[in-house]
Protein backbone atom coordinates (compact mmCIF):
# COMPACT_ATOMS: atom_id res chain seq x y z
CA UNK A 1 0.00 0.00 0.00
CA UNK A 2 1.49 3.33 -0.98
CA UNK A 3 1.86 5.50 2.05
CA UNK A 4 1.83 9.27 1.62
CA UNK A 5 5.27 10.80 1.87
CA UNK A 6 5.99 12.16 5.33
CA UNK A 7 5.04 15.82 5.40
CA UNK A 8 7.95 17.55 6.98
CA UNK A 9 7.95 21.25 6.52
CA UNK A 10 11.30 21.63 4.78
CA UNK A 11 13.61 24.10 6.44
CA UNK A 12 15.18 26.91 4.44
CA UNK A 13 18.49 25.20 4.03
CA UNK A 14 20.96 26.31 1.37
CA UNK A 15 19.97 23.20 -0.63
CA UNK A 16 16.36 24.30 -0.45
CA UNK A 17 17.24 27.77 -1.67
CA UNK A 18 19.22 26.17 -4.47
CA UNK A 19 16.19 24.18 -5.55
CA UNK A 20 14.06 27.30 -5.72
CA UNK A 21 16.84 29.27 -7.35
CA UNK A 22 17.11 26.73 -10.14
CA UNK A 23 13.37 26.53 -10.64
CA UNK A 24 12.93 30.30 -10.71
CA UNK A 25 15.70 30.80 -13.24
CA UNK A 26 14.29 28.01 -15.38
CA UNK A 27 10.78 29.44 -15.14
CA UNK A 28 12.05 32.86 -16.22
CA UNK A 29 13.78 31.33 -19.23
CA UNK A 30 10.59 29.53 -20.24
CA UNK A 31 8.44 32.63 -19.75
CA UNK A 32 10.80 35.07 -21.44
CA UNK A 33 9.63 34.46 -25.03
CA UNK A 34 6.00 34.78 -24.00
CA UNK A 35 6.78 38.05 -22.28
CA UNK A 36 8.75 39.42 -25.23
CA UNK A 37 5.99 38.40 -27.60
CA UNK A 38 3.29 40.08 -25.53
CA UNK A 39 5.18 43.31 -24.95
CA UNK A 40 6.27 43.58 -28.56
CA UNK A 41 2.72 43.10 -29.78
CA UNK A 42 1.44 46.16 -27.90
CA UNK A 43 4.29 48.56 -28.75
CA UNK A 44 4.26 51.04 -31.60
CA UNK A 45 7.07 50.53 -34.14
CA UNK A 46 8.93 53.67 -32.95
CA UNK A 47 9.51 52.00 -29.60
CA UNK A 48 10.59 48.75 -31.18
CA UNK A 49 13.20 50.57 -33.28
CA UNK A 50 14.88 51.70 -30.07
CA UNK A 51 16.01 48.12 -29.54
CA UNK A 52 14.66 47.80 -26.03
CA UNK A 53 13.42 44.27 -26.37
CA UNK A 54 12.52 43.70 -22.74
CA UNK A 55 11.15 47.14 -21.88
CA UNK A 56 7.50 47.61 -21.12
CA UNK A 57 5.59 49.66 -23.70
CA UNK A 58 5.56 53.43 -23.15
CA UNK A 59 2.48 53.92 -25.28
CA UNK A 60 0.30 50.89 -25.18
CA UNK A 61 -1.44 50.22 -28.47
CA UNK A 62 -3.73 47.48 -29.71
CA UNK A 63 -3.32 48.58 -33.31
CA UNK A 64 -0.85 45.75 -34.14
CA UNK A 65 -3.45 43.19 -33.08
CA UNK A 66 -6.08 44.79 -35.30
CA UNK A 67 -3.64 44.83 -38.20
CA UNK A 68 -2.53 41.26 -37.65
CA UNK A 69 -6.10 40.09 -37.60
CA UNK A 70 -7.52 42.04 -40.48
CA UNK A 71 -4.98 43.78 -42.71
CA UNK A 72 -1.52 42.25 -42.54
CA UNK A 73 -0.22 40.91 -45.85
CA UNK A 74 0.06 37.14 -46.16
CA UNK A 75 2.00 37.06 -49.39
CA UNK A 76 0.03 38.93 -52.06
CA UNK A 77 -3.20 39.28 -50.16
CA UNK A 78 -3.56 41.76 -47.34
CA UNK A 79 -6.59 40.60 -45.43
CA UNK A 80 -4.81 39.73 -42.20
CA UNK A 81 -4.61 36.35 -40.60
CA UNK A 82 -8.31 36.04 -40.01
CA UNK A 83 -8.98 34.03 -43.17
CA UNK A 84 -6.26 31.63 -42.03
CA UNK A 85 -8.01 31.32 -38.71
CA UNK A 86 -11.24 30.28 -40.35
CA UNK A 87 -9.38 27.99 -42.76
CA UNK A 88 -7.77 26.28 -39.77
CA UNK A 89 -11.15 25.89 -38.11
CA UNK A 90 -12.59 24.44 -41.31
CA UNK A 91 -9.70 21.97 -41.48
CA UNK A 92 -9.46 21.08 -37.79
CA UNK A 93 -13.13 20.39 -37.03
CA UNK A 94 -13.86 17.75 -39.69
CA UNK A 95 -10.35 16.26 -39.52
CA UNK A 96 -10.65 15.79 -35.78
CA UNK A 97 -14.11 14.24 -35.97
CA UNK A 98 -13.22 11.94 -38.85
CA UNK A 99 -9.89 10.77 -37.46
CA UNK A 100 -11.40 10.08 -34.04
CA UNK A 101 -14.37 8.24 -35.54
CA UNK A 102 -12.10 5.99 -37.58
CA UNK A 103 -9.63 5.52 -34.74
CA UNK A 104 -12.45 4.53 -32.37
CA UNK A 105 -13.95 2.02 -34.79
CA UNK A 106 -10.49 0.58 -35.50
CA UNK A 107 -9.68 0.26 -31.82
CA UNK A 108 -13.04 -1.33 -31.10
CA UNK A 109 -12.75 -3.85 -33.93
CA UNK A 110 -9.16 -4.68 -32.97
CA UNK A 111 -9.97 -5.22 -29.30
CA UNK A 112 -13.22 -7.16 -29.49
CA UNK A 113 -13.80 -8.57 -32.97
CA UNK A 114 -10.30 -9.20 -34.19
CA UNK A 115 -11.10 -9.82 -37.85
CA UNK A 116 -8.49 -11.91 -39.59
CA UNK A 117 -5.52 -9.92 -40.82
CA UNK A 118 -6.37 -6.90 -38.68
CA UNK A 119 -3.46 -7.55 -36.32
CA UNK A 120 -0.99 -7.43 -39.19
CA UNK A 121 -2.57 -4.27 -40.60
CA UNK A 122 -2.30 -2.67 -37.18
CA UNK A 123 1.36 -3.62 -36.84
CA UNK A 124 2.14 -1.98 -40.19
CA UNK A 125 0.05 1.03 -39.23
CA UNK A 126 2.19 1.45 -36.10
CA UNK A 127 5.35 1.30 -38.15
CA UNK A 128 3.75 3.89 -40.39
CA UNK A 129 3.86 6.31 -37.48
CA UNK A 130 7.63 6.41 -37.91
CA UNK A 131 7.79 6.75 -41.67
CA UNK A 132 9.05 10.25 -42.44
CA UNK A 133 6.21 12.09 -44.19
CA UNK A 134 8.56 13.04 -47.02
CA UNK A 135 8.43 9.43 -48.19
CA UNK A 136 4.68 9.65 -48.61
CA UNK A 137 4.06 13.22 -49.67
CA UNK A 138 4.69 13.15 -53.39
CA UNK A 139 2.82 9.92 -54.14
CA UNK A 140 -0.09 11.17 -52.04
CA UNK A 141 -0.12 14.41 -54.01
CA UNK A 142 -0.44 12.40 -57.19
CA UNK A 143 -3.13 10.10 -55.80
CA UNK A 144 -5.19 13.05 -54.59
CA UNK A 145 -4.64 14.92 -57.86
CA UNK A 146 -5.86 11.90 -59.82
CA UNK A 147 -9.19 12.03 -57.98
CA UNK A 148 -9.36 15.84 -58.08
CA UNK A 149 -8.93 16.29 -54.35
CA UNK A 150 -5.49 17.88 -54.34
CA UNK A 151 -5.48 21.46 -53.01
CA UNK A 152 -8.98 21.09 -51.64
CA UNK A 153 -10.56 21.06 -48.22
CA UNK A 154 -11.64 17.40 -48.43
CA UNK A 155 -8.10 16.58 -49.59
CA UNK A 156 -6.35 18.06 -46.55
CA UNK A 157 -8.98 16.48 -44.27
CA UNK A 158 -8.26 13.04 -45.72
CA UNK A 159 -4.53 13.64 -45.28
CA UNK A 160 -4.91 14.55 -41.61
CA UNK A 161 -7.10 11.49 -41.09
CA UNK A 162 -4.48 9.25 -42.69
CA UNK A 163 -1.63 10.66 -40.64
CA UNK A 164 -3.66 10.69 -37.43
CA UNK A 165 -4.77 7.10 -37.77
CA UNK A 166 -1.85 5.31 -36.05
CA UNK A 167 -2.04 7.25 -32.79
CA UNK A 168 -5.84 7.42 -32.73
CA UNK A 169 -6.17 3.69 -33.35
CA UNK A 170 -3.58 2.89 -30.69
CA UNK A 171 -5.24 5.20 -28.18
CA UNK A 172 -8.67 3.60 -28.58
CA UNK A 173 -7.30 0.08 -28.83
CA UNK A 174 -5.51 0.47 -25.51
CA UNK A 175 -8.60 1.97 -23.93
CA UNK A 176 -10.92 -0.78 -25.12
CA UNK A 177 -8.41 -3.49 -24.26
CA UNK A 178 -8.67 -2.40 -20.62
CA UNK A 179 -12.47 -2.86 -20.60
CA UNK A 180 -13.73 -6.24 -19.34
CA UNK A 181 -14.37 -8.73 -22.12
CA UNK A 182 -17.44 -10.00 -20.22
CA UNK A 183 -19.19 -6.77 -20.99
CA UNK A 184 -18.77 -7.39 -24.68
CA UNK A 185 -19.77 -11.05 -24.40
CA UNK A 186 -22.94 -10.13 -22.52
CA UNK A 187 -23.85 -7.68 -25.25
CA UNK A 188 -23.24 -10.38 -27.85
CA UNK A 189 -25.53 -12.79 -26.02
CA UNK A 190 -28.20 -10.10 -25.92
CA UNK A 191 -28.00 -10.11 -29.70
CA UNK A 192 -26.03 -6.91 -30.25
CA UNK A 193 -24.36 -6.57 -33.64
CA UNK A 194 -21.06 -4.87 -34.53
CA UNK A 195 -22.39 -1.35 -34.89
CA UNK A 196 -25.05 -1.59 -32.20
CA UNK A 197 -22.57 -2.65 -29.54
CA UNK A 198 -20.24 0.10 -30.66
CA UNK A 199 -22.81 2.88 -30.71
CA UNK A 200 -24.88 1.93 -27.67
CA UNK A 201 -22.33 0.38 -25.36
CA UNK A 202 -18.74 1.29 -26.22
CA UNK A 203 -19.12 4.86 -27.41
CA UNK A 204 -21.00 6.10 -24.33
CA UNK A 205 -18.23 4.58 -22.19
CA UNK A 206 -15.51 6.27 -24.19
CA UNK A 207 -15.87 9.87 -23.03
CA UNK A 208 -12.50 10.08 -21.21
CA UNK A 209 -10.52 8.71 -24.14
CA UNK A 210 -12.45 10.87 -26.60
CA UNK A 211 -11.52 13.96 -24.59
CA UNK A 212 -7.84 13.00 -24.79
CA UNK A 213 -8.17 12.27 -28.50
CA UNK A 214 -9.84 15.63 -29.19
CA UNK A 215 -7.06 17.49 -27.37
CA UNK A 216 -4.36 15.61 -29.24
CA UNK A 217 -5.92 16.01 -32.67
CA UNK A 218 -7.01 19.63 -32.33
CA UNK A 219 -3.55 20.65 -31.10
CA UNK A 220 -1.70 18.54 -33.62
CA UNK A 221 -3.76 19.56 -36.64
CA UNK A 222 -3.95 23.21 -35.66
CA UNK A 223 -0.16 23.32 -35.30
CA UNK A 224 0.52 21.44 -38.53
CA UNK A 225 2.53 23.35 -41.10
CA UNK A 226 3.99 20.93 -43.62
CA UNK A 227 0.81 19.10 -44.60
CA UNK A 228 -1.19 22.31 -44.83
CA UNK A 229 1.51 23.87 -46.96
CA UNK A 230 1.48 21.02 -49.47
CA UNK A 231 -2.09 19.75 -49.50
CA UNK A 232 -4.46 22.54 -48.47
CA UNK A 233 -4.15 24.68 -51.58
CA UNK A 234 -3.98 28.48 -51.63
CA UNK A 235 -7.69 28.82 -50.90
CA UNK A 236 -7.51 26.94 -47.64
CA UNK A 237 -4.06 27.65 -46.24
CA UNK A 238 -4.13 27.07 -42.49
CA UNK A 239 -3.17 29.78 -40.04
CA UNK A 240 0.35 28.45 -39.45
CA UNK A 241 1.24 28.75 -43.14
CA UNK A 242 -0.25 32.24 -43.40
CA UNK A 243 1.63 33.27 -40.29
CA UNK A 244 4.90 32.17 -41.81
CA UNK A 245 4.00 34.07 -44.99
CA UNK A 246 3.22 37.24 -43.05
CA UNK A 247 6.57 37.19 -41.34
CA UNK A 248 8.90 35.83 -43.96
CA UNK A 249 7.68 37.38 -47.21
CA UNK A 250 7.01 40.97 -46.29
CA UNK A 251 8.79 43.60 -48.28
CA UNK A 252 9.75 46.93 -46.79
CA UNK A 253 9.96 47.49 -43.09
CA UNK A 254 9.18 44.48 -40.95
CA UNK A 255 6.37 45.19 -38.57
CA UNK A 256 7.56 43.21 -35.61
CA UNK A 257 4.65 44.22 -33.43
CA UNK A 258 2.15 42.99 -36.02
CA UNK A 259 4.21 39.83 -36.49
CA UNK A 260 4.17 39.05 -32.80
CA UNK A 261 0.44 39.74 -32.51
CA UNK A 262 -0.12 37.34 -35.42
CA UNK A 263 2.06 34.73 -33.74
CA UNK A 264 0.06 34.98 -30.52
CA UNK A 265 -3.22 34.83 -32.42
CA UNK A 266 -2.05 31.66 -34.15
CA UNK A 267 -1.05 30.07 -30.86
CA UNK A 268 -4.19 31.04 -28.96
CA UNK A 269 -6.27 27.99 -29.77
CA UNK A 270 -3.75 25.31 -28.70
CA UNK A 271 -2.62 27.39 -25.70
CA UNK A 272 -6.21 27.88 -24.53
CA UNK A 273 -6.80 24.16 -24.92
CA UNK A 274 -3.68 23.47 -22.90
CA UNK A 275 -4.54 25.87 -20.09
CA UNK A 276 -8.13 24.68 -19.88
CA UNK A 277 -7.49 20.97 -20.14
CA UNK A 278 -4.28 20.81 -18.09
CA UNK A 279 -3.94 17.27 -16.89
CA UNK A 280 -5.83 15.85 -19.87
CA UNK A 281 -3.31 17.44 -22.17
CA UNK A 282 -0.48 15.70 -20.33
CA UNK A 283 -2.36 12.45 -20.49
CA UNK A 284 -2.74 12.95 -24.22
CA UNK A 285 1.00 13.43 -24.62
CA UNK A 286 1.65 10.33 -22.57
CA UNK A 287 -0.74 8.28 -24.69
CA UNK A 288 0.77 9.66 -27.85
CA UNK A 289 4.16 8.79 -26.47
CA UNK A 290 3.19 5.15 -26.15
CA UNK A 291 3.50 4.82 -29.89
CA UNK A 292 7.22 4.42 -29.36
CA UNK B 1 -26.29 -18.97 -35.62
CA UNK B 2 -23.59 -19.46 -38.22
CA UNK B 3 -25.51 -17.21 -40.57
CA UNK B 4 -25.59 -14.44 -37.97
CA UNK B 5 -21.95 -14.80 -37.02
CA UNK B 6 -20.92 -14.41 -40.61
CA UNK B 7 -22.96 -11.28 -41.17
CA UNK B 8 -21.55 -9.76 -38.01
CA UNK B 9 -17.94 -10.39 -38.84
CA UNK B 10 -18.68 -8.95 -42.27
CA UNK B 11 -19.45 -5.66 -40.54
CA UNK B 12 -16.10 -5.88 -38.75
CA UNK B 13 -14.36 -6.33 -42.08
CA UNK B 14 -16.19 -3.36 -43.55
CA UNK B 15 -15.10 -1.30 -40.53
CA UNK B 16 -11.49 -2.18 -41.27
CA UNK B 17 -11.63 -0.83 -44.82
CA UNK B 18 -10.32 2.69 -44.02
CA UNK B 19 -7.40 1.21 -42.08
CA UNK B 20 -6.66 -1.31 -44.82
CA UNK B 21 -6.73 1.42 -47.48
CA UNK B 22 -4.49 3.65 -45.40
CA UNK B 23 -1.97 0.91 -44.73
CA UNK B 24 -1.90 -0.48 -48.25
CA UNK B 25 -2.17 2.74 -50.27
CA UNK B 26 -0.91 5.55 -48.06
CA UNK B 27 1.85 3.70 -46.22
CA UNK B 28 3.05 0.65 -48.13
CA UNK B 29 2.02 1.92 -51.56
CA UNK B 30 3.72 5.28 -51.23
CA UNK B 31 6.84 3.68 -49.80
CA UNK B 32 7.12 1.31 -52.76
CA UNK B 33 6.36 4.12 -55.20
CA UNK B 34 9.04 6.33 -53.70
CA UNK B 35 11.52 3.46 -53.66
CA UNK B 36 10.74 2.80 -57.32
CA UNK B 37 11.11 6.45 -58.33
CA UNK B 38 14.41 6.64 -56.46
CA UNK B 39 15.94 4.21 -58.95
CA UNK B 40 14.57 5.99 -62.02
CA UNK B 41 15.78 9.05 -63.86
CA UNK B 42 12.69 11.07 -62.84
CA UNK B 43 13.00 14.83 -62.81
CA UNK B 44 9.84 16.93 -63.09
CA UNK B 45 7.68 13.90 -63.83
CA UNK B 46 8.09 10.34 -62.63
CA UNK B 47 9.85 8.19 -65.25
CA UNK B 48 9.58 4.45 -65.46
CA UNK B 49 13.13 3.62 -66.52
CA UNK B 50 15.70 2.01 -64.29
CA UNK B 51 19.00 3.74 -63.59
CA UNK B 52 20.18 1.70 -60.65
CA UNK B 53 21.78 3.58 -57.80
CA UNK B 54 22.72 6.64 -59.80
CA UNK B 55 20.28 8.96 -57.95
CA UNK B 56 21.81 7.78 -54.69
CA UNK B 57 25.30 8.42 -56.04
CA UNK B 58 24.26 11.90 -57.15
CA UNK B 59 22.68 12.45 -53.78
CA UNK B 60 25.83 11.64 -51.88
CA UNK B 61 27.83 13.84 -54.21
CA UNK B 62 25.46 16.71 -53.52
CA UNK B 63 27.10 19.09 -51.10
CA UNK B 64 23.85 20.52 -49.93
CA UNK B 65 22.63 17.05 -48.95
CA UNK B 66 25.85 16.23 -47.15
CA UNK B 67 25.62 19.52 -45.32
CA UNK B 68 22.02 18.80 -44.36
CA UNK B 69 23.04 15.39 -42.97
CA UNK B 70 25.86 16.94 -41.02
CA UNK B 71 23.49 19.60 -39.69
CA UNK B 72 20.79 17.19 -38.66
CA UNK B 73 23.32 14.93 -36.92
CA UNK B 74 24.73 17.85 -34.96
CA UNK B 75 21.27 19.24 -34.32
CA UNK B 76 19.94 15.83 -33.28
CA UNK B 77 22.70 15.08 -30.78
CA UNK B 78 22.46 18.51 -29.17
CA UNK B 79 18.68 18.68 -29.21
CA UNK B 80 18.13 15.22 -27.75
CA UNK B 81 20.88 15.56 -25.14
CA UNK B 82 19.73 19.03 -24.05
CA UNK B 83 16.06 18.05 -23.86
CA UNK B 84 16.82 14.92 -21.85
CA UNK B 85 19.14 16.69 -19.42
CA UNK B 86 16.97 19.79 -18.94
CA UNK B 87 13.76 17.75 -18.81
CA UNK B 88 15.24 15.39 -16.23
CA UNK B 89 16.58 18.22 -14.09
CA UNK B 90 13.28 20.08 -14.19
CA UNK B 91 11.43 16.92 -13.18
CA UNK B 92 13.85 16.18 -10.32
CA UNK B 93 13.69 19.74 -8.97
CA UNK B 94 9.91 19.87 -9.24
CA UNK B 95 9.76 16.57 -7.38
CA UNK B 96 11.29 18.14 -4.22
CA UNK B 97 7.87 18.98 -2.75
CA UNK B 98 8.13 22.57 -3.86
CA UNK B 99 5.54 25.29 -3.66
CA UNK B 100 3.48 26.17 -6.72
CA UNK B 101 4.30 22.87 -8.38
CA UNK B 102 1.28 23.07 -10.64
CA UNK B 103 2.20 26.55 -11.86
CA UNK B 104 5.78 25.50 -12.55
CA UNK B 105 4.70 22.47 -14.54
CA UNK B 106 2.36 24.65 -16.55
CA UNK B 107 5.16 27.11 -17.29
CA UNK B 108 7.60 24.44 -18.41
CA UNK B 109 5.14 22.66 -20.64
CA UNK B 110 3.22 25.48 -22.35
CA UNK B 111 5.71 25.91 -25.22
CA UNK B 112 4.94 22.35 -26.25
CA UNK B 113 1.36 23.36 -27.00
CA UNK B 114 2.58 25.83 -29.61
CA UNK B 115 3.50 25.09 -33.19
CA UNK B 116 7.11 24.86 -34.34
CA UNK B 117 6.38 27.73 -36.70
CA UNK B 118 5.28 30.02 -33.88
CA UNK B 119 8.22 28.91 -31.75
CA UNK B 120 10.63 29.58 -34.59
CA UNK B 121 9.21 33.03 -35.24
CA UNK B 122 9.37 34.08 -31.60
CA UNK B 123 13.01 33.10 -31.34
CA UNK B 124 13.80 34.64 -34.68
CA UNK B 125 12.60 37.89 -33.14
CA UNK B 126 14.48 37.49 -29.85
CA UNK B 127 17.71 36.56 -31.63
CA UNK B 128 17.39 39.28 -34.26
CA UNK B 129 20.82 40.97 -34.13
CA UNK B 130 19.58 44.50 -34.79
CA UNK B 131 16.76 44.65 -32.26
CA UNK B 132 16.99 41.53 -30.17
CA UNK B 133 19.19 40.38 -27.31
CA UNK B 134 22.41 41.60 -28.90
CA UNK B 135 21.05 45.13 -29.11
CA UNK B 136 19.81 44.97 -25.53
CA UNK B 137 23.31 44.02 -24.38
CA UNK B 138 24.74 46.92 -26.40
CA UNK B 139 22.26 49.31 -24.82
CA UNK B 140 23.29 48.07 -21.41
CA UNK B 141 26.78 49.26 -22.21
CA UNK B 142 28.33 45.99 -23.26
CA UNK B 143 28.98 47.29 -26.75
CA UNK B 144 31.24 44.46 -27.81
CA UNK B 145 28.63 41.81 -27.05
CA UNK B 146 28.05 39.59 -30.04
CA UNK B 147 25.01 37.36 -30.30
CA UNK B 148 24.21 37.22 -33.98
CA UNK B 149 24.15 33.44 -34.33
CA UNK B 150 21.01 33.48 -36.41
CA UNK B 151 22.77 35.25 -39.28
CA UNK B 152 26.10 33.52 -38.74
CA UNK B 153 26.91 30.65 -41.13
CA UNK B 154 28.59 28.59 -38.45
CA UNK B 155 26.15 29.26 -35.64
CA UNK B 156 22.68 29.36 -37.25
CA UNK B 157 21.98 25.69 -36.56
CA UNK B 158 22.50 26.29 -32.83
CA UNK B 159 19.72 28.85 -32.76
CA UNK B 160 17.37 26.15 -34.00
CA UNK B 161 18.58 23.98 -31.14
CA UNK B 162 17.78 26.74 -28.63
CA UNK B 163 14.28 27.34 -29.95
CA UNK B 164 13.28 23.70 -30.23
CA UNK B 165 14.80 22.73 -26.86
CA UNK B 166 12.76 25.54 -25.34
CA UNK B 167 9.72 24.04 -26.97
CA UNK B 168 10.23 20.35 -26.25
CA UNK B 169 12.04 19.96 -22.94
CA UNK B 170 8.79 20.44 -21.00
CA UNK B 171 7.54 17.31 -22.70
CA UNK B 172 10.50 15.35 -21.34
CA UNK B 173 9.84 16.87 -17.92
CA UNK B 174 6.23 15.64 -18.01
CA UNK B 175 7.28 12.13 -18.98
CA UNK B 176 10.07 11.97 -16.39
CA UNK B 177 7.86 13.39 -13.67
CA UNK B 178 5.30 10.65 -14.15
CA UNK B 179 8.18 8.17 -14.01
CA UNK B 180 9.52 9.72 -10.79
CA UNK B 181 6.10 9.59 -9.18
CA UNK B 182 6.10 5.86 -9.82
CA UNK B 183 9.29 5.34 -7.79
CA UNK B 184 8.55 3.52 -4.56
CA UNK B 185 8.90 5.62 -1.41
CA UNK B 186 10.62 2.71 0.34
CA UNK B 187 13.68 3.40 -1.76
CA UNK B 188 13.87 6.93 -0.39
CA UNK B 189 13.42 5.71 3.17
CA UNK B 190 16.09 3.04 2.79
CA UNK B 191 18.48 5.53 1.24
CA UNK B 192 17.90 7.99 4.07
CA UNK B 193 18.57 5.33 6.68
CA UNK B 194 21.77 4.33 4.90
CA UNK B 195 22.76 7.99 4.70
CA UNK B 196 23.09 8.03 0.92
CA UNK B 197 22.96 11.58 -0.47
CA UNK B 198 19.94 12.41 -2.59
CA UNK B 199 21.88 13.11 -5.77
CA UNK B 200 23.50 9.65 -5.51
CA UNK B 201 20.09 8.05 -5.20
CA UNK B 202 18.92 9.94 -8.27
CA UNK B 203 21.88 9.05 -10.43
CA UNK B 204 22.50 5.45 -9.30
CA UNK B 205 19.04 4.15 -8.42
CA UNK B 206 16.26 6.34 -9.74
CA UNK B 207 17.67 7.13 -13.18
CA UNK B 208 18.09 3.45 -14.11
CA UNK B 209 14.50 2.90 -12.97
CA UNK B 210 13.31 5.60 -15.36
CA UNK B 211 14.54 3.71 -18.41
CA UNK B 212 11.04 3.32 -19.92
CA UNK B 213 10.40 7.08 -19.63
CA UNK B 214 13.81 7.84 -21.07
CA UNK B 215 13.38 5.53 -24.02
CA UNK B 216 9.90 6.89 -24.74
CA UNK B 217 11.26 10.43 -24.60
CA UNK B 218 14.18 9.44 -26.82
CA UNK B 219 11.94 7.99 -29.50
CA UNK B 220 9.67 11.04 -29.48
CA UNK B 221 12.60 13.42 -29.67
CA UNK B 222 14.24 11.35 -32.39
CA UNK B 223 11.09 11.51 -34.50
CA UNK B 224 11.10 15.30 -34.02
CA UNK B 225 14.71 15.47 -35.19
CA UNK B 226 13.97 13.61 -38.40
CA UNK B 227 10.93 15.80 -38.98
CA UNK B 228 12.62 19.11 -38.21
CA UNK B 229 11.36 21.43 -40.93
CA UNK B 230 8.84 23.97 -39.65
CA UNK B 231 11.22 25.53 -37.17
CA UNK B 232 13.99 25.86 -39.76
CA UNK B 233 11.66 27.40 -42.32
CA UNK B 234 10.34 29.84 -39.74
CA UNK B 235 13.69 30.82 -38.26
CA UNK B 236 16.35 30.80 -40.93
CA UNK B 237 14.76 29.36 -44.10
CA UNK B 238 17.76 27.07 -44.19
CA UNK B 239 20.14 30.01 -44.30
CA UNK B 240 22.24 32.00 -44.22
CA UNK B 241 22.89 30.48 -47.63
CA UNK B 242 22.41 26.80 -46.97
CA UNK B 243 24.07 26.86 -43.55
CA UNK B 244 21.09 25.48 -41.63
CA UNK B 245 19.77 23.15 -44.31
CA UNK B 246 18.16 19.93 -42.99
CA UNK B 247 17.16 16.74 -44.85
CA UNK B 248 13.41 17.26 -44.52
CA UNK B 249 13.76 20.68 -46.10
CA UNK B 250 16.18 19.46 -48.75
CA UNK B 251 13.62 16.87 -49.83
CA UNK B 252 10.75 19.39 -49.93
CA UNK B 253 12.84 21.79 -52.00
CA UNK B 254 13.81 19.16 -54.54
CA UNK B 255 10.27 17.75 -54.74
CA UNK B 256 8.40 20.99 -55.21
CA UNK B 257 10.87 23.78 -55.86
CA UNK B 258 13.57 22.22 -57.98
CA UNK B 259 11.46 19.52 -59.62
CA UNK B 260 13.88 16.70 -59.09
CA UNK B 261 11.71 13.97 -57.67
CA UNK B 262 14.17 11.17 -58.43
CA UNK B 263 16.80 12.74 -56.21
CA UNK B 264 14.27 13.73 -53.57
CA UNK B 265 12.88 10.19 -53.50
CA UNK B 266 16.35 8.74 -53.01
CA UNK B 267 16.84 11.18 -50.15
CA UNK B 268 13.55 10.20 -48.52
CA UNK B 269 14.43 6.52 -48.75
CA UNK B 270 17.75 7.24 -47.03
CA UNK B 271 15.83 9.07 -44.31
CA UNK B 272 13.39 6.19 -43.96
CA UNK B 273 16.15 3.61 -43.62
CA UNK B 274 17.88 5.73 -40.98
CA UNK B 275 14.68 5.97 -38.95
CA UNK B 276 14.02 2.25 -39.19
CA UNK B 277 17.61 1.44 -38.24
CA UNK B 278 17.31 3.45 -35.04
CA UNK B 279 13.68 2.96 -34.03
CA UNK B 280 13.21 -0.70 -34.94
CA UNK B 281 15.73 -2.08 -32.39
CA UNK B 282 14.19 0.04 -29.62
CA UNK B 283 10.73 -1.10 -30.59
CA UNK B 284 11.87 -4.70 -30.67
CA UNK B 285 13.55 -4.51 -27.27
CA UNK B 286 10.51 -2.94 -25.72
CA UNK B 287 8.10 -5.50 -27.16
CA UNK B 288 10.30 -8.31 -25.94
CA UNK B 289 10.50 -6.79 -22.52
CA UNK B 290 6.70 -6.40 -22.49
CA UNK B 291 6.26 -9.98 -23.63
CA UNK B 292 8.61 -11.25 -20.93
CA UNK B 293 6.93 -9.14 -18.29
CA UNK B 294 3.51 -10.48 -19.23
Amino acid sequence: MPTPRPRRSPAWTPARLGVYGFLIVAALFFLLPLYVMLVTSVKPMEEIRLGTLFALPQHLTLEPWVQAWSSACTGLECGGIRSGFWNSVAIVVPSTILSIAIGAVNGYALSFWRPRGAGLLFAILMMGAFIPVQVMIYPLVRVLASVNLFSSLPGIIIIHTIFGMPVMTLLFRNYYAALPMELFKAARIDGGGFWRIFLQLMLPMSTPVIVVAVIMQVTGIWNDFLLGLVFAGSEHLPMTVQLNNIINTTTGERLYNVNMAATILTSIVPLALYFISGRWFVRGIASGAVKG
Amino acid sequence: MTQKRQSVSFAAYIAMVPMALTVLLAYLGTMLWTARVSVSSSRTFPASDFVGASQYIRLFNNERWLLSLQNVALYGVLFIAACLVIGFLLAVFIDQKVMAEGALRTIFLYPYAMSFVATGLIWQWILNPELGIQEVLHKLGWTSAKFDWIVDQDMAIYTIVIATVWQASGLVMALMLSGLRGVDDEIWKAARIDGIPRWRVYTSIVLPMLKPSVSTAFVLLFVMVVKVFDAVVAMTQGGPGTASEVPAKFIMDYLFGRANIGLASAASIVLLLTVLAIVAPLYFVRNRRAAMGA
